[in-house]
């Protein structure tokens, strides 16, 4: 199950440019959030901040607290155990090339020194089908390279990739912006579905998709969070001008 | 900034504006064929309607296309939804204005007489209804809009008062019942054009303030707060 996403007095730079003031953010457990807001506003910087991905970036620094369902993020647990917890998926369907299907989907449980091939087959068929590509790719998983599918089909298979390690939240930086609209109905839909059992929280420049898939939607601006709403007051009355002049186009 | 979409938005006002202004025009001169039993002017709020719902399919034309192909959002998604009901509300005062001049039509065969109702007081305040509601689109104003619901009231209770005199006098007098019921009819069809201006107002408050005020319904919140005060009455009995 989803965890709930506590954000309080997150700050982030890239060396001395500071990219993130004082965030403040609760996301709820099993919904989707949306993180909308013009190139540069820090959004995605903020989800990168989420799984401690941000202090990758050489110069990099973040201060403030995130707390995920009861774990603080900063304070008593490695990166590396931190991302079992919390999956990504990125702009670019990412799968590793040379391998099969199936090898792509159990990298991570490979990597977590996982070895019961009996269990291991369950869990690929289970991420496969929950990212609703094992119809589709059932009869060669073991023979076809991840880099054979088709873009969309890449993108679930990277969905299935983050699944496979049950992570409670799931973070998807522009999933769907080098897909076409079919890849990206399929992709919205499991979504949908999957925030059953995930906390999602997706960065879109689409606002059509955060309308479509999300309960919650902030606004960032210049690296703050200008108004955070259900999505339906965000996108037929915002507070804030300045959201209300770029999800309807007056800049930005 | 999207500038065909900005463009579009300005056309769907300038059309609205002149169905506005033809549909508080029909108004006017229906009520002053009536006051004036003028056939000339029934003729021209006759064809007066034919540019009214020229406009009507016009106007939903360009909001269809602009909602299909520009995904309005926000203040420009509400003042299109607005300007789709208000058409639709405008056309419908061309229509009572035709029912009107057709009163009238009918009137001026018959003899002339003296009836106690006071059909002038009640069109200009019906004619000041269409016309702030207008206004008050014009202007962007909540506040305007807000002062045409208040209105809707004093127009309800010309009607009901007309009915009341008017009824005495087809019973008091029969040979003037045509003409009372001529003038009964004229009351209502004014009390109905006073609707519509309400429904304007409310639809450029729904536009400005993204509030929804009609009907007197409490929203979700109050809604609940209220069925719970209501089960807690019904418990204590």
């Amino acid at each position: 199950m989803g965890v709930g996403i506590q954000v309080e007095n997150l700050n982030a730079w890239y060396g001395s440019t500071q990219a993130l003031h004082d965030i403040r953010l609760n996301m709820e457990a099993n919904h989707a959030t949306a993180l909308i807001g013009p190139s540069g506003c820090g959004k995605s910087t903020f989800i990168r901040c989420l799984n401690r991905m941000h202090e990758t970036t050489p110069g990099a620094r973040v201060e403030g607290n995130v707390k995920i369902g009861q774990l603080d993020a900063y304070d008593g647990i490695s990166p590396t155990l931190l991302r079992r917890r919390i999956g990504m998926v990125f702009q670019k369907p990412n799968p590793f090339p040379t391998m099969s299907i199936y090898d792509n989907v159990a990298a991570g449980l490979k990597l977590n020194g996982y070895n019961n091939r009996k269990e291991m087959d369950q869990i690929v068929e289970r991420s496969l089908a929950s990212s609703a590509l094992w119809d589709e790719v059932k009869d060669f998983i073991h023979k076809k390279s991840g880099a054979s599918l088709s873009g969309g089909q890449q993108q679930r298979l990277c969905i299935a990739r983050a699944l496979a390690v049950e992570p409670e939240v799931l973070l998807m930086d522009e999933p769907c912006s080098a897909l076409d609209p079919i890849s990206t109905g399929k992709i919205e839909e499991l979504i949908f579905q999957l925030k059953t059992q995930y906390t999602i929280v997706i960065v879109t420049h689409n606002m059509q998709q955060a309308a479509r898939v999300a309960e919650y939607t902030g606004f960032f601006l210049l690296g703050r969070m200008v108004e955070f709403d259900k999505t339906e007051k965000i996108f037929t009355n915002p507070s804030d001008k300045r959201t209300e002049d770029y999800i309807t186009g007056r800049f930005g | 900034m999207r500038t065909r979409f900005q463009q579009g938005l300005d056309e769907l006002r300038q059309k609205l504006l002149r169905q506005g202004g033809l549909a508080e025009q029909a108004v006017e001169r229906a009520c002053r064929a009536y006051l004036d039993r003028d056939l000339s002017k029934c003729q021209m709020v006759l064809e007066g309607e034919t540019l009214i719902n020229i406009c009507e399919r016009e106007i939903d034309e360009l909001a269809f296309d602009l909602l299909a192909m520009q995904q309005p959002m926000a203040g420009d998604l509400r003042f299109i939804l607005a300007i789709t009901k208000i058409n639709s509300d405008l056309e419908r005062v061309g229509d009572q204005a035709v029912n009107i001049a057709e009163r009238v039509m009918d009137m001026v065969a018959l003899p002339a007489v003296d009836l106690p109702v006071d059909i002038a007081r009640m069109s200009a305040a019906v004619s000041a209804m269409v016309r702030r509601s207008l206004e008050s689109f014009i202007d962007a104003k909540a506040e305007l809009a807000q002062a045409v619901l208040e209105m809707d009231n004093v127009v309800d209770r010309m009607r009901d008062e007309a009915f009341i005199v008017l009824v005495k006098t087809m019973n008091d007098h029969p040979e003037t019942t045509r003409q009372a019921l001529d003038a009964l009819l004229v009351a209502r069809n004014l009390e109905r054009v006073a609707d519509h201006a309400t429904n304007i107002a409310e639809d450029v408050i729904f536009w400005v303030r993204g509030a929804d005020v009609r009907h007197n319904v409490p929203r979700d919140g109050e809604a609940q707060a209220a069925a719970a005060e209501a089960q807690s009455a019904t418990e204590a009995h």
